[in-house]
């Protein structure tokens, strides 16, 4: 598990986290490149199936990023986006992918730093989990074997 | 008089009557069954033999009511609505009276969720207003719900139950105006603790003059502890008992509170007792049957008339 | 409208652990708006199964289908190009969707994949209540347009019970006394009276105790 590097998507929200990042990036500030972002209109867009897609396409690690408690330009996407959170890690563990794989996240749109301290986290933490117990065999599975 | 019951009897002598209950045993033990009715010998006029109590499995009410019968004790058959379909119940009522059981009470039950069996299905075919209809129907007209005849129809003395204690108030003597509408006999009330607000609800019960439609009895328990009284206080939906009884049973040591509860409960009979419209007392004392004797003993209820 | 909940994972991943290719079929109906078992439900499972047996070794073709409705033969049928070549069907509807298609497909093992709970309605967002049981002769008229079958614990039709408090059902502090709410409910319309009224014993024929029930309108048969 040495060279282990970790797929790990973020679902960022356009009007915080998604801004994070763009700091984080001006800054100079160093994060990771496991993290592949996908730019979302709030964090309470996400559903559930964006969610098991990103596992059953090879992630190891997936986080929606959403705006602080009372910031959420939709009002409260953010809260909703943290209960939908919570009831997709119990299906991941249904399927023995495991919860911890998932995670809700919250910042503004001026912290970069935060931005690259979760990425660095959250890859640091799903490195350690090791490969999700899907991947190897999804990208089997979707590879016609080399004869 | 509609029929051949003792309690009836009792009642229509002028005298307050008096009952207590004996719940039949979790197991095929007969003398279980014959000793509780021993402390009650001579001292009610007719003994409760509850029907799967709190939704417990135990010995069928009937078989225990009739193992009091060859005491020669007076059983009062209970029948709860949530455990039969009426098939059952009415087989079960031609049945009892049979085996010489002419007094019972119509329930509708705990739910199963309180009992052991919380798994089983809740029956309630018809409720316990319903099942008044029904044993009356028997009695009077002689005909079985689905409208044959009854060969030998049974004549049960009718009682049920009621509790002014419960919400909403103001429905508790209309509910048991409706009892009565259907056929009720005698009403056996739930456990007074606060008397005050049973002397409310009695005049209420007056006010409709229900107390001139049927018999009511008051019901009352005496505590075996202050852990009780809180149990009943916290615990039991329905009941109501006042924080000073509590804190009264709190006061005396350990050793003395069953005695303090014999106390109250004695209190509590004589107070009821200057109440208009209280036809007798129910002493549901739950595993303290050996204590009966004394309670009626000192509340001037002995010796039971002879009807 | 009839609600249901996907089962335990565990459960449907034995039905169809036998099986290379499935169908899954969902329903646009009640159970979709229940989040059960409508086209949302149906990728969720689909991907679910796939992950969960791939951890042991199996892969299985699951092919997505979501129904206007499953508990009528017309739309039923439009699952015959892509029952041809699976293995078992599982379904998402409720029990009639699911017995429709187990009808339909003489020969196909079809599985429920949600437990179908009751007919009831969304008190508010995610939370489903029971409110009828069918009993196919409707007492809502004289009992202030609240169910006593349904709601009161113990089916009274002359409560409430002794074990009512502070609006409570004796069973739990989280059930209304269906009880109280009718009398809440008949106060309010001016109609204390017809509490008065016995309901007497219900014939409970109509309720299924007379067999299966059924429909008939001449007017409509072909
Ligand atoms: S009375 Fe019968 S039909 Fe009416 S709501 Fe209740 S169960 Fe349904
Ligand atoms: S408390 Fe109310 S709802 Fe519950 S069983 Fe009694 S009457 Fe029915």
């Amino acid at each position: 598990m040495e060279n282990f590097e970790p797929v790990i998507v973020a679902f960022c929200c356009h009007y915080c986290a998604y801004t994070a990042a763009d700091m984080a990036g001006s800054q100079r500030l160093t994060y990771p490149a496991n993290i592949k972002i996908i730019r979302v209109p709030c964090s309470g867009k996400v559903d559930a199936i964006h969610i098991i897609k990103a596992f059953e396409k090879g992630a190891d690690g997936v986080y929606v990023a959403g705006c602080l408690d009372g910031d959420c330009h939709f009002k409260n996407g953010n809260n909703r986006a943290s209960r939908r959170v919570e009831y997709v890690q119990k299906y991941l563990d249904e399927i023995g992918i495991g919860g911890e794989r998932l995670e809700m996240v919250k910042m503004s749109a001026g912290m970069g730093y935060l931005f690259a301290k979760i990425a660095s986290e959250m890859t640091e933490k799903i490195r350690k989990l090791g490969p999700s117990p899907v991947r190897p065999l999804t990208v089997q599975a979707s590879q016609p074997t080399a004869s | 008089m509609k029929t051949e019951s003792k309690l009836e009897k009792v009642f229509a002598s002028g005298n307050l009557a008096v009952t207590s209950e004996c719940g039949p045993p979790r197991g095929s033990l007969p003398n279980h069954v014959r000793e509780k009715g021993k402390y009650l010998e001579g001292v009610v006029d007719a003994i409760n033999v509850t029907d799967n109590q709190t939704a417990m499995v135990r010995m069928s009410s009937l078989a225990a009511s009739v193992l009091l019968k060859q005491e020669g004790l007076n059983p009062l058959l209970q029948m709860v609505t949530r455990d039969r379909n009426r098939l059952a119940m009415q087989a079960d009522i031609i049945g009892a009276y049979a085996l010489g059981i002419d007094t019972m009470l119509c329930l509708s039950g705990d739910h199963t969720q309180f009992g052991d069996h919380p798994m089983a299905a809740n029956v309630h075919d018809i409720d316990s207003i319903q099942l008044i209809q029904m044993v009356k129907a028997m009695r009077d007209e002689g005909k079985f719900q689905g409208g044959a005849d009854i060969k030998g129809p049974p004549k049960m003395f009718i009682g049920a139950a009621a509790n002014p204690f419960a919400d909403p108030f103001e429905l508790r003597v209309l509910r048991l105006a409706k009892k009565i509408a259907a056929g009720a006999d005698f009403i056996q009330t739930q456990c007074i603790f606060n008397v005050d607000k049973f002397e409310k609800w009695m005049e209420q019960v007056r006010a409709h003059g229900l107390h001139k439609k049927c018999y009511i009895m008051a019901g009352v328990t005496p505590m075996k502890s202050v852990g009780a009284g809180r149990y009943m206080k916290n615990k039991v939906p329905g009941m109501d008992v006042p924080q000073e009884l509590v804190d009264r049973m709190g006061a005396v040591p350990k050793e003395k509170q069953p005695e303090e509860g014999i106390a109250i409960c004695v209190e509590t009979i004589e107070r009821l007792k200057k109440i208009e419209g209280v036809a007798g007392f129910h002493i549901m004392a739950i595993d303290w049957e050996e204590k009966v004797k004394e309670i009626v003993d000192r509340a001037g209820l002995l010796p039971r008339p002879q009807v | 409208m009839i609600t249901a909940e996907r089962k335990p994972l565990e459960e449907l991943i034995e039905f169809v652990r036998p099986f290379k290719r499935i169908l899954l079929v969902g329903c646009n109906e009640c159970v979709t708006v229940c989040s059960a078992g409508g086209r949302k439900e149906v990728g969720l499972l689909a991907s679910g199964l796939k992950m969960a047996l791939l951890q042991s070794g199996n892969t299985i073709e699951i092919r997505e289908h979501t129904l206007e409705r499953q508990c009528d033969p017309e739309y039923i049928d439009e699952l015959l190009p892509m029952i041809d070549g699976v293995d078992a069907v599982m379904s998402m509807a409720c029990g009639c969707g699911v017995q429709e298609v187990a009808r339909r497909y003489k020969n196909m093992p079809v599985f429920p994949a949600v437990n179908t709970k009751f007919m009831g309605a969304s008190e508010r967002p995610g939370v489903w209540a029971e409110r009828c049981q069918g009993c196919g002769n409707c007492l809502l008229g004289v009992t202030g347009g609240i169910c006593p079958i349904a709601r009161c614990s113990k089916r009274l039709m002359n409560g409430p019970c002794g074990g009512s408090v502070t609006g409570k059902c004796e069973i739990s502090q989280d059930v209304d006394c269906a009880w109280q709410l009718i009398w809440d409910r008949l106060k309010e319309l001016g109609l204390e009276d017809q509490y008065l009224k016995i309901i007497p014993a219900k014939d409970w024929r109509t309720a299924g105790g007379g067999g299966p029930r059924k429909i008939i309108r001449e007017d409509l048969t072909a």
